[in-house]
Protein backbone atom coordinates (compact mmCIF):
# COMPACT_ATOMS: atom_id res chain seq x y z
CA UNK A 1 0.00 0.00 0.00
CA UNK A 2 1.48 3.40 -1.21
CA UNK A 3 1.74 5.94 1.48
CA UNK A 4 -0.51 8.86 0.65
CA UNK A 5 -2.24 12.00 2.15
CA UNK A 6 -4.19 9.83 5.14
CA UNK A 7 -1.00 8.51 6.18
CA UNK A 8 0.49 12.07 6.68
CA UNK A 9 -2.80 13.55 8.41
CA UNK A 10 -2.79 10.37 10.58
CA UNK A 11 0.70 10.94 11.56
CA UNK A 12 -0.35 14.47 12.36
CA UNK A 13 -2.93 13.68 14.41
CA UNK A 14 -1.04 11.12 16.86
CA UNK A 15 1.47 13.79 16.96
CA UNK A 16 -1.11 16.12 17.85
CA UNK A 17 -2.60 13.65 20.53
CA UNK A 18 0.85 13.31 22.05
CA UNK A 19 1.14 17.10 22.56
CA UNK A 20 -2.08 17.64 23.96
CA UNK A 21 -1.48 14.64 26.19
CA UNK A 22 1.62 16.24 27.33
CA UNK A 23 0.25 19.66 27.52
CA UNK A 24 -2.85 18.70 29.63
CA UNK A 25 -0.97 16.43 32.28
CA UNK A 26 2.48 17.87 32.66
CA UNK A 27 3.82 20.00 35.91
CA UNK A 28 6.89 21.15 34.21
CA UNK A 29 6.07 24.44 32.57
CA UNK A 30 9.05 23.87 30.11
CA UNK A 31 7.28 20.65 29.27
CA UNK A 32 4.08 21.88 28.53
CA UNK A 33 5.77 24.58 26.11
CA UNK A 34 7.55 21.51 24.18
CA UNK A 35 4.33 19.79 24.09
CA UNK A 36 2.50 22.88 22.15
CA UNK A 37 5.86 22.95 19.83
CA UNK A 38 5.24 19.29 19.20
CA UNK A 39 1.41 20.32 18.31
CA UNK A 40 2.68 23.45 16.31
CA UNK A 41 4.33 20.69 14.33
CA UNK A 42 1.71 18.10 13.80
CA UNK A 43 -0.31 21.20 12.42
CA UNK A 44 2.48 21.97 10.10
CA UNK A 45 2.51 18.32 8.71
CA UNK A 46 -1.04 18.56 8.00
CA UNK A 47 -0.77 22.10 6.33
CA UNK A 48 1.99 20.81 3.81
CA UNK A 49 0.59 17.60 3.36
CA UNK A 50 -2.94 19.09 2.31
CA UNK A 51 -0.59 21.49 0.09
CA UNK A 52 1.48 18.48 -1.71
CA UNK A 53 -1.70 16.67 -1.86
CA UNK A 54 -4.93 18.75 -3.06
CA UNK A 55 -3.49 21.54 -4.59
CA UNK A 56 0.27 20.47 -5.75
CA UNK A 57 0.91 23.73 -7.81
CA UNK A 58 0.02 26.22 -5.71
CA UNK A 59 1.72 25.73 -2.16
CA UNK A 60 -0.71 27.90 -0.02
CA UNK A 61 -0.38 25.23 2.31
CA UNK A 62 3.74 25.72 3.02
CA UNK A 63 2.83 29.42 3.51
CA UNK A 64 0.61 28.76 6.50
CA UNK A 65 3.09 26.51 7.48
CA UNK A 66 6.15 29.38 7.44
CA UNK A 67 3.89 31.40 9.32
CA UNK A 68 3.21 28.94 11.91
CA UNK A 69 6.76 28.96 12.44
CA UNK A 70 6.78 32.33 12.91
CA UNK A 71 4.44 32.64 15.37
CA UNK A 72 5.42 29.48 17.04
CA UNK A 73 9.11 31.27 17.29
CA UNK A 74 7.11 34.72 18.85
CA UNK A 75 5.56 31.83 21.34
CA UNK A 76 8.63 30.24 22.33
CA UNK A 77 10.78 32.99 23.06
CA UNK A 78 7.93 34.89 25.52
CA UNK A 79 6.86 32.09 26.75
CA UNK A 80 10.37 31.07 27.92
CA UNK A 81 11.02 34.60 29.01
CA UNK A 82 8.13 34.40 31.14
CA UNK A 83 8.52 30.96 32.38
CA UNK A 84 12.30 32.44 33.23
CA UNK A 85 10.76 35.35 35.22
CA UNK A 86 8.12 33.63 36.92
CA UNK A 87 11.44 31.25 38.24
CA UNK A 88 13.11 34.27 39.60
CA UNK A 89 10.00 35.20 41.66
CA UNK A 90 8.94 31.86 42.78
CA UNK A 91 11.89 29.63 42.65
CA UNK A 92 9.48 26.82 40.88
CA UNK A 93 8.02 26.78 37.19
CA UNK A 94 5.59 23.67 38.95
CA UNK A 95 2.43 25.23 37.11
CA UNK A 96 0.14 23.64 39.86
CA UNK A 97 2.13 25.92 41.89
CA UNK A 98 1.29 28.99 39.94
CA UNK A 99 -2.22 30.29 40.86
CA UNK A 100 -2.00 33.60 41.13
CA UNK A 101 -4.08 34.39 38.26
CA UNK A 102 -6.43 31.06 39.12
CA UNK A 103 -10.16 31.09 39.72
CA UNK B 1 8.16 4.32 -5.07
CA UNK B 2 8.93 1.66 -2.40
CA UNK B 3 12.11 4.20 -1.17
CA UNK B 4 9.42 6.90 -0.69
CA UNK B 5 7.45 4.52 1.52
CA UNK B 6 10.44 3.02 3.18
CA UNK B 7 11.65 6.70 4.00
CA UNK B 8 7.79 7.74 5.41
CA UNK B 9 7.71 5.07 7.94
CA UNK B 10 11.07 5.20 9.48
CA UNK B 11 10.57 8.56 9.43
CA UNK B 12 6.96 8.69 11.35
CA UNK B 13 8.64 5.88 13.64
CA UNK B 14 11.45 7.63 14.77
CA UNK B 15 8.92 10.83 15.34
CA UNK B 16 6.44 9.40 17.03
CA UNK B 17 8.72 7.43 19.49
CA UNK B 18 10.38 10.93 19.93
CA UNK B 19 7.02 12.64 20.44
CA UNK B 20 6.28 10.09 23.46
CA UNK B 21 10.12 10.27 25.01
CA UNK B 22 9.03 13.69 25.26
CA UNK B 23 5.75 13.21 27.59
CA UNK B 24 7.27 10.29 29.34
CA UNK B 25 10.68 10.68 29.94
CA UNK B 26 11.13 11.70 33.55
CA UNK B 27 14.36 14.01 32.94
CA UNK B 28 13.48 17.04 30.90
CA UNK B 29 17.17 17.67 29.56
CA UNK B 30 16.77 13.83 27.77
CA UNK B 31 12.83 15.43 27.42
CA UNK B 32 14.09 18.03 25.59
CA UNK B 33 16.75 16.53 23.24
CA UNK B 34 13.97 13.81 21.69
CA UNK B 35 12.49 17.03 21.20
CA UNK B 36 14.90 17.90 18.94
CA UNK B 37 15.11 14.47 17.21
CA UNK B 38 11.49 14.40 16.50
CA UNK B 39 11.79 17.93 14.77
CA UNK B 40 14.35 16.59 12.85
CA UNK B 41 12.18 13.64 12.17
CA UNK B 42 9.91 16.22 10.65
CA UNK B 43 12.56 17.93 8.36
CA UNK B 44 12.32 14.42 6.59
CA UNK B 45 8.59 14.38 6.60
CA UNK B 46 8.89 17.67 4.82
CA UNK B 47 11.27 16.52 2.44
CA UNK B 48 9.09 12.72 1.46
CA UNK B 49 6.27 15.83 1.16
CA UNK B 50 8.50 17.81 -1.36
CA UNK B 51 8.77 20.31 0.80
CA UNK B 52 12.47 20.93 0.30
CA UNK B 53 12.46 24.80 1.52
CA UNK B 54 10.70 24.13 4.14
CA UNK B 55 12.59 21.26 5.69
CA UNK B 56 15.60 23.42 5.64
CA UNK B 57 13.73 25.95 7.63
CA UNK B 58 12.57 23.67 10.00
CA UNK B 59 16.10 22.37 11.05
CA UNK B 60 17.15 26.07 10.76
CA UNK B 61 14.68 27.58 13.31
CA UNK B 62 12.90 24.22 15.25
CA UNK B 63 16.37 22.19 15.80
CA UNK B 64 18.86 25.13 15.91
CA UNK B 65 17.09 27.90 17.63
CA UNK B 66 13.94 26.61 19.57
CA UNK B 67 15.31 24.00 21.00
CA UNK B 68 18.68 25.91 21.95
CA UNK B 69 16.47 28.25 23.74
CA UNK B 70 14.59 25.12 25.72
CA UNK B 71 17.84 23.86 26.38
CA UNK B 72 18.90 27.18 27.68
CA UNK B 73 15.45 27.88 29.86
CA UNK B 74 16.04 24.49 31.45
CA UNK B 75 19.36 25.25 32.43
CA UNK B 76 18.42 28.63 33.69
CA UNK B 77 15.77 26.85 35.83
CA UNK B 78 17.34 24.78 38.34
CA UNK B 79 13.77 22.01 38.00
CA UNK B 80 15.82 19.17 36.43
CA UNK B 81 16.25 17.52 39.86
CA UNK B 82 12.43 17.21 39.84
CA UNK B 83 12.11 15.63 36.79
CA UNK B 84 8.58 15.98 34.94
CA UNK B 85 5.99 14.33 37.33
CA UNK B 86 2.35 14.58 36.02
CA UNK B 87 -0.30 16.17 37.38
CA UNK B 88 -3.49 15.03 38.62
CA UNK B 89 -5.13 15.55 35.21
CA UNK B 90 -3.10 12.74 34.06
CA UNK B 91 -5.86 10.25 33.34
CA UNK B 92 -8.80 12.67 31.71
CA UNK B 93 -5.79 13.86 29.81
CA UNK B 94 -5.22 10.51 28.72
CA UNK B 95 -8.74 10.08 27.86
CA UNK B 96 -8.92 13.28 26.01
CA UNK B 97 -5.65 12.95 23.61
CA UNK B 98 -7.10 9.16 23.10
CA UNK B 99 -10.62 10.88 22.16
CA UNK B 100 -9.42 13.56 20.09
CA UNK B 101 -7.14 10.95 18.06
CA UNK B 102 -9.92 8.61 17.47
CA UNK B 103 -11.93 12.03 16.14
CA UNK B 104 -9.53 12.68 13.70
CA UNK B 105 -8.94 9.30 12.67
CA UNK B 106 -12.68 8.44 12.23
CA UNK B 107 -12.85 12.06 10.32
CA UNK B 108 -9.34 11.07 7.99
CA UNK B 109 -10.66 8.02 6.92
CA UNK B 110 -14.14 8.93 6.32
CA UNK B 111 -13.50 11.55 4.11
CA UNK B 112 -13.26 11.18 -0.12
CA UNK B 113 -10.27 13.29 -0.24
CA UNK B 114 -9.98 14.88 -3.99
CA UNK B 115 -6.13 14.24 -4.26
CA UNK B 116 -4.75 16.16 -7.49
CA UNK B 117 -2.03 13.66 -10.03
CA UNK B 118 -0.33 16.73 -11.50
CA UNK B 119 3.14 15.49 -9.81
CA UNK B 120 4.44 18.46 -6.87
CA UNK B 121 6.54 21.68 -8.21
CA UNK B 122 10.35 21.06 -7.31
CA UNK B 123 11.61 23.08 -6.16
CA UNK B 124 9.83 25.35 -4.44
CA UNK B 125 11.83 27.71 -3.09
CA UNK B 126 11.38 30.21 -6.01
CA UNK B 127 7.49 29.93 -6.24
CA UNK B 128 7.15 30.56 -2.44
CA UNK B 129 9.16 33.47 -2.83
CA UNK B 130 6.97 34.74 -5.32
CA UNK B 131 3.95 34.06 -3.12
CA UNK B 132 5.85 35.69 -0.32
CA UNK B 133 6.47 38.57 -1.74
CA UNK B 134 5.44 39.28 -5.32
CA UNK B 135 1.93 40.85 -6.86
CA UNK B 136 -0.59 39.55 -5.22
CA UNK B 137 0.46 37.32 -2.96
CA UNK B 138 1.33 37.53 0.84
CA UNK B 139 3.21 40.48 1.73
CA UNK B 140 0.97 42.31 4.21
CA UNK B 141 1.29 39.24 6.47
CA UNK B 142 4.84 39.21 6.10
CA UNK B 143 4.55 42.71 6.86
CA UNK B 144 3.03 41.68 10.32
CA UNK B 145 4.78 38.96 10.87
CA UNK B 146 7.87 41.19 10.81
CA UNK B 147 6.28 43.54 13.41
CA UNK B 148 5.08 40.08 15.23
CA UNK B 149 8.87 39.06 15.91
CA UNK B 150 9.82 42.59 17.01
CA UNK B 151 6.91 43.04 19.43
CA UNK B 152 8.46 39.18 20.80
CA UNK B 153 11.80 40.45 21.34
CA UNK B 154 11.19 43.80 22.80
CA UNK B 155 8.72 41.39 25.26
CA UNK B 156 11.24 38.98 26.16
CA UNK B 157 14.00 41.31 26.45
CA UNK B 158 11.49 43.27 29.10
CA UNK B 159 10.51 40.56 30.60
CA UNK B 160 13.89 39.02 31.73
CA UNK B 161 15.62 42.62 32.48
CA UNK B 162 16.77 43.17 35.76
CA UNK B 163 14.52 45.04 37.48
Amino acid sequence: MTVGLEHYLILAGVLFSIGLYGALAKRNAIVILMSIELMLNAVNIAMVAFSRYIVPLLLTGQVFAIFIMVVAAAEAAVGLAIIISIYRYRETIDATKINLMKW
Amino acid sequence: MTGFNIAFWVLAVIGVIAALAVVLLRDVFRAALSLVLCFLAVAGIYITLSADFLAAVQVLIYVGAISILIILAIMLTREVQRGSPANRLQIPAFIVAILLFGGIAFAVLNTPWQVASTPPLEPTTPALAGLLFGEGGFILPVEIAAVLLLAAILGAIALVREK
